[in-house]
């Protein structure tokens, strides 16, 4: 019983105090569970090396394998953790969309989104230049033609994303 | 082709009655004949006597279409999204925007700047925000519980049935995913133009833009901290926006 709760609370802590989605995440994540000695260091690494090769946010990917493997191998351990990450942002979400509707003619909530639209662009902006490193472009051949013809395809050609990712799942699997 | 789904409308009736509107465009009352049609067809098995549980499936699902569509948007999106939340965006702006035109394009970056000003997991909130802004609460639990499920249910298998090594060590996944990492980058890049485009950004504000990503990509302590500039943002904006009506009013 005792674990559960340390993991809530460690979660919670992840969920609340995590900024900037995915990797920026993982340094926290690292903290709060290889720090309490839940698993270790190595079995960590592994994590994220699976969360790349699986579909879906790494925050979730951990908490689901964290809640299952210290909990001793329970199904319900998995489901708590994962619910207790997502929780309070949802809830701050929830909040916040619902004060920020009821206020939407307000010039302080008008101003509020035209100061951050420029931002949000930029935010983006450097997700995608902080992911152009070595570990998702391996060579400097290849890997730049694949992200060239999947920006071209997305972009203009306006193919789904899905068919996309698909696609150049099937191109690395030819070319490597 | 129909109406914009309006802001949060916290009844079932009034939720689900904009998507209905897709399928009946000259009808009003689509949300009250649907409830009446799913009742004769409940009354009509009774009648024949097939009544089974996939009449009651159906039924809840006529009702509960708009969250039914909306858990099934985000459970593909879920699925096929490597990378996490940033990657999420433009597979959520063909979905929801373009294909299905539940929201509007100014309106997803508004959900987006919402999403990223909250901590928490960018994918979870991106989706709470997308669910709450379409169908309401109810809405909002439906997206996210679709996108985080995928994720949950592969990592949750991988952890009961296989060893972390087994994945790590196979070549073919191995392969498979250097192709899909770096289209995963140009899938980032796509989202950057168009949110560019809609927050009408002109040959003179490119600048803040620019200076923001540069900023976080340098690494510098504090510097590169996006939380800044979500703070500078909110801030400069509403001096901005406070400045420009008062010069207005005083004109």
């Amino acid at each position: 019983m005792g674990i559960y709760i340390k993991l809530i609370i460690a979660y919670l802590k992840i969920g609340l105090f995590g900024f900037g989605g995915g990797y920026a995440m993982l340094s926290l994540i690292q903290k709060e569970i290889v720090g309490n000695g839940w698993i270790t260091n190595q079995t960590f690494t592994d994590i994220v090396a699976i969360s790349q090769m699986t579909p879906g946010p790494i925050g979730i990917n951990s908490a689901t394998y964290i809640g299952y493997a210290a909990t001793g191998g329970t199904i319900l351990g998995s489901i708590i953790v994962t619910l207790t990450v997502v929780l309070p942002s949802f809830m701050l979400v929830i909040y916040a969309s619902h004060f920020i509707q009821k206020h939407k003619d307000s010039p302080y909530v008008k101003g509020l989104f035209m100061g951050l639209r420029p931002v949000v662009v930029g935010l983006i902006a450097s997700a995608a230049l902080l992911l152009m490193n070595k570990e998702n472009f391996t060579d400097f051949t290849w890997s730049i033609a694949i992200a060239a013809v999947s920006f071209c395809f997305v972009h203009f050609t306006k193919l789904h994303p899905i068919y996309v990712v698909v696609l150049a799942g099937i191109a690395g699997y030819i070319i490597y | 082709m129909y109406r914009q789904i309006s802001f949060h409308t916290h009844s079932q009736q009034s939720t689900t009655q904009p998507l209905l509107t897709k399928y009946n465009i000259h009808d009003n009352n689509n949300g009250k004949n649907d409830k009446n049609r799913s009742t004769s067809i409940i009354f009509v098995s009774f009648f024949v006597g097939r009544c089974h549980c996939s009449t009651w499936i159906y039924v809840f699902l006529m009702n509960n279409r708009i969250y039914f569509q909306l858990f099934v948007s985000f459970l593909k999106i879920g699925a096929f999204t490597f990378g996490g939340g940033w990657a999420m965006i433009s597979v959520i702006e063909r979905e929801i925007v373009d294909n299905k035109k539940w929201i509007g394009k100014t309106d997803f970056l508004d959900l987006l700047a919402l999403a990223q000003s909250i901590p928490g997991i960018l994918a979870v909130n991106i989706a709470a925000a997308v669910g709450d802004k379409i169908a309401g609460k109810r809405g909002a639990v439906v997206a996210a519980l679709g996108s985080i499920i995928p994720s949950f249910v592969i990592i949750l298998l991988i952890a009961m049935f296989l060893t972390p090594d087994t994945i790590k060590g196979n070549d073919t996944l191995r392969r498979i995913f250097m192709g899909i990492r770096p289209a995963v980058v140009a899938l980032i890049v796509s989202p950057v133009l168009n949110a560019a485009r809609n927050a009408k950004i002109n040959a003179k504000t490119v600048v803040i833009p620019i200076a923001v990503a540069l900023s976080i990509y340098s690494g510098i302590p504090y510097i590169s901290n996006p939380i800044l500039y979500i703070i500078i943002g909110a801030v400069v904006g509403i001096f901005l926006y406070h400045r420009r009506i008062t010069e207005k009013s005083i004109k």
